[in-house]
């Protein structure tokens, strides 16, 4: 199997009015890796991330999954190679979960048949009840209603996924289910992965790698203990000083 | 595109019902009296022969029947010469009748001879009056300023009314008051007042045995009635000349009042009325007529008509509306341009809007449906971009950045979401519709404004009712079918009791 598309961001820049809401220089996510983006609210990683899926246009530099530059004439053959799941999943109300996942599939004029089959495979991947196809998204919990997001994005089979805190409006509990599923299907299914939370003990769970962000660059990337032990600067430090349970609970990689 | 075709077919169909194969088109104004004479001058024609004539009544005012008839909708209708001078040539001085015609035939368009009455502003007094103070013209009233006068506000405020009749005739009258005209005649009746102000054709100087005094020094202008009609009627059709011909000369203000009274006064049809003025003045040298429909029938026509106009221009506006809506989502100013520019027909009094088509569109149910149309729009196209621009941002990105093609974004996706505000907007724009369509029947369209217009003239409750009460049903059942047919439209996923998302 070729390696899938990686994720390569060059000099790329973004501003809301006067605001500078992104300015990274360089920032590469090799293929079968998962990276996660990590840092407080407002620190430009969902911006990045949209940069990324093609939302937003940026001022200045570029994106490009493996090696096609996003535009305008790419957009939507890029999109199709990504997976994007946002908080609180994005199902449309008015589709039952199953025609979420089926929409673009649909689109692309799938027959029904290889519709079914593929998302057979993906209700075993996601841990779904079959049944749970026919409801609408208001009549799932919100770990069901992620989970049918999951499927949705992964339904094309993409190289990369984009994740933009997709575990963060859940209870605590069911939230630590997905993070466990999450990090198994990202090990078993070797995709791209840029991962955005702002929750250490997440990122440092479900990625290998993170890049902690403030406003609108990137600090530092690296493990979790590069980041504790060697900080690039003092932010880093109070960041995980912030999320204090982590120093004890989380023993990262393990 | 099936839909595209449903609506020419709908359209042709209903231009082929409207004015079709009618040789001879007499209209009227929305007045007893123009109805009468015009429905008499209608049977005179059938009975010279014509195959095909037809009564448009209840055309509005003189800008709207003037305009049908310059327009060729109308061929035939019964005008004043007073109103001929000031609303259509704007002439200040009185001209002579051969005049007239010199000016109004650069427009193709005639004048016949005076139909017999003249149909002026006129002053009325009681009986008692009369013979206690010996009144006989206006003069008269100098010499008597006891007399008490009850004058309508119009006639009071006009310079051609009460103020100027006052200096022509040096009248200082103490005892002058401005009154309503239902009450000018109670008060009359009563003996509270002497005179008022009145039309010579006025179906109360019957009642009330008024006596109308001669304007003996010429103050108020001439409202002969004359028939005005197209020239190239002559040659189209001679008999309806012929007929005019025959009514011409022959209908003095006596005859008038009887006629105006019948329709006013004891509740007959204009039907009746114009039937027992061509018997007065023609004498049975015409051939019977079939009945008029019956009340059930005409309220079933009269339905049957609204529905017509409401729903073909409705299904019009939803397929005019939702693309523009769409379309105004797509930029700042597109959304800008088409969202003031449908506020802004929305502006328009439907009177003008109505008056403002003729010209274009002439009279009847194809300006009508246009004017419905626009009407419709507003409501369709904004709640058409207030659908789509309000659909949560986390889910617009979503349908954006998921690598759906752009049609599927807006059908699969975007409309869906959008369709119960788009459907709030077509409830709106049909019960809107619903009850604006009661003016069609100004400018000849028919429908259940029908007889609210006539009876708003007769001030016949009844009458109006007759329009009003279907209106008002049809208006609920509307609203009924449309939250049924939401069922059908807007997706169970989004009828559902909708938790956050």
């Amino acid at each position: 199997m070729p390696d899938p598309a990686g994720i390569e961001i060059e000099n790329l820049a973004k501003s809301y009015g006067p605001l500078q809401a992104l300015d990274v220089e360089r920032l590469l996510v090799a293929p079968r890796t998962t990276l996660a983006l990590i840092g407080p609210s407002g620190c430009g990683k969902s911006t990045l991330l949209r940069l990324v899926v093609g939302l937003l246009r940026p001022d200045r530099g570029g994106v490009s999954i493996g090696g096609t530059p996003m535009g305008p004439a790419t957009r939507r053959a890029l999109q199709l190679r990504m997976g994007y799941v946002i908080q609180e999943g994005g199902l449309f109300p008015h589709l039952t979960a199953g025609e979420n996942v089926a929409l673009v599939a649909r689109d692309l004029g799938w027959t029904e048949e290889r519709i079914r089959a593929r998302t057979e495979e993906l209700l075993e991947l996601s841990q779904i009840q079959r049944e749970l196809l026919g409801r609408f998204p208001t009549q799932l919990s919100g770990g069901q209603r992620q989970r049918i997001a999951l499927m949705r994005a992964l339904m094309l089979d993409p190289e990369v996924l984009l994740l933009d805190e997709p575990l963060t409006a859940l209870d605590p509990m069911i939230r630590s289910d997905l993070q466990r599923d999450l990090k198994g299907v990202f090990a078993r299914l070797q995709k791209t992965v840029l991962f955005v939370t702002h929750d250490m003990a997440e990122a440092a769970f479900v990625a290998g790698e993170m890049a902690i962000m403030r406003a609108g660059r990137i600090l530092q990337r690296g493990s979790f203990q590069d980041l504790a032990r060697h900080p690039a600067d003092p932010f880093v430090t109070e960041f995980i000083r912030a999320q204090r349970p982590l120093d004890l609970a989380v023993a990262p990689g393990a | 595109m099936r839909a595209r075709v449903l609506v020419i077919v709908a359209l042709a169909l209903f231009a082929a019902g409207s004015s079709a194969g009618a040789t001879v088109t007499v209209g009227s104004k929305a007045f007893p009296e123009s109805w009468v004479l015009a429905e008499a001058l209608a049977q005179v024609i059938r009975s010279e022969g014509a195959p095909d004539v037809r009564h448009r009544n209840n055309l509005g005012g003189t800008e709207i029947v003037f305009q049908a008839v310059r327009s060729g909708d109308v061929d035939v209708y019964p005008e004043y010469t007073g109103t001929i001078l000031e609303v259509v040539l704007h002439e200040p001085r009185p001209l002579s009748l051969p005049e007239m015609r010199r000016e109004l035939a650069g427009q193709g368009l005639g004048v016949s001879e005076p139909i017999g009455f003249n149909d002026s502003y006129a002053i009325a007094v009681t009986r008692q009056a009369r013979d206690r103070f010996g009144l006989r013209t206006i003069s008269d009233l100098a010499r008597h300023p006891e007399v008490r006068l009850g004058m309508t506000h119009e006639f009071l405020g006009r310079p051609d009314g009460w103020p100027g009749l006052a200096r022509h005739y040096g009248l200082a009258m103490p005892h002058v008051v401005g009154i309503q005209h239902e009450l000018a005649y109670a008060a009359l009746a009563s003996g509270r007042i002497d005179a008022t102000d009145i039309y010579t054709t006025d179906a109360q100087i019957q009642r009330l045995g008024l006596t109308v005094l001669e304007d003996d020094r010429r103050f108020f202008p001439r409202y002969d009635a004359v028939w005005l009609y197209r020239l190239d009627l002559a040659k189209r059709e001679p008999r309806a000349i012929q007929a005019m011909t025959r009514l011409t000369g022959r209908i003095d203000e006596a005859r008038m009042i009887r006629a105006n009274a019948r329709v006013v006064l004891e509740s007959r049809t204009y039907r009746e009325s114009a039937d027992s003025l061509l018997a007065e003045t023609l004498a049975g040298t015409l051939a019977p007529r079939s009945a008029a429909p019956g009340l059930w029938g005409s309220i079933a026509r009269n339905t049957a008509q609204h529905l017509k106009l409401v729903a073909l221009s409705l299904l019009l506006a939803i397929l005019a509306g939702i693309p523009l809506g769409v379309l105004a989502t797509r930029s700042a100013f597109l959304g800008g341009a088409i969202l003031s520019l449908s506020g802004l027909l929305q502006t328009i009094p439907s009177l003008a809007l109505l008056a403002l088509l003729i010209p274009f569109l002439g009279i009847g149910a194809i300006p009508a449906l246009v004017a419905l149309f626009l009407y419709s729009l507003l409501p369709i196209v904004r709640n058409t971009y207030v659908g789509l621009t309000t659909i949560p941002q986390p889910l617009a990105e979503a349908a954006e950045a998921i690598g759906l093609s752009n049609p599927a974004k807006l059908f699969r996706v975007r409309l869906p979401m959008a369709s119960p505000s788009i459907m709030a907007g077509i409830k709106t724009s049909a019960v809107i519709n619903v009850g604006t369509a009661t003016l069609a029947a100004l400018i000849g369209a028919g429908g259940l404004g029908e007889p609210i217009l006539s009876g708003i003239q007769l001030r016949q409750n009844g009458l109006i009712l007759q329009g009003a009460i279907p209106a008002a049903l049809l208006a609920l059942l509307v609203q009924r079918a449309f939250d049924a047919f939401d069922l059908v439209v807007v997706p169970r996923g989004l009828r559902l009791p909708q938790s956050r998302i």
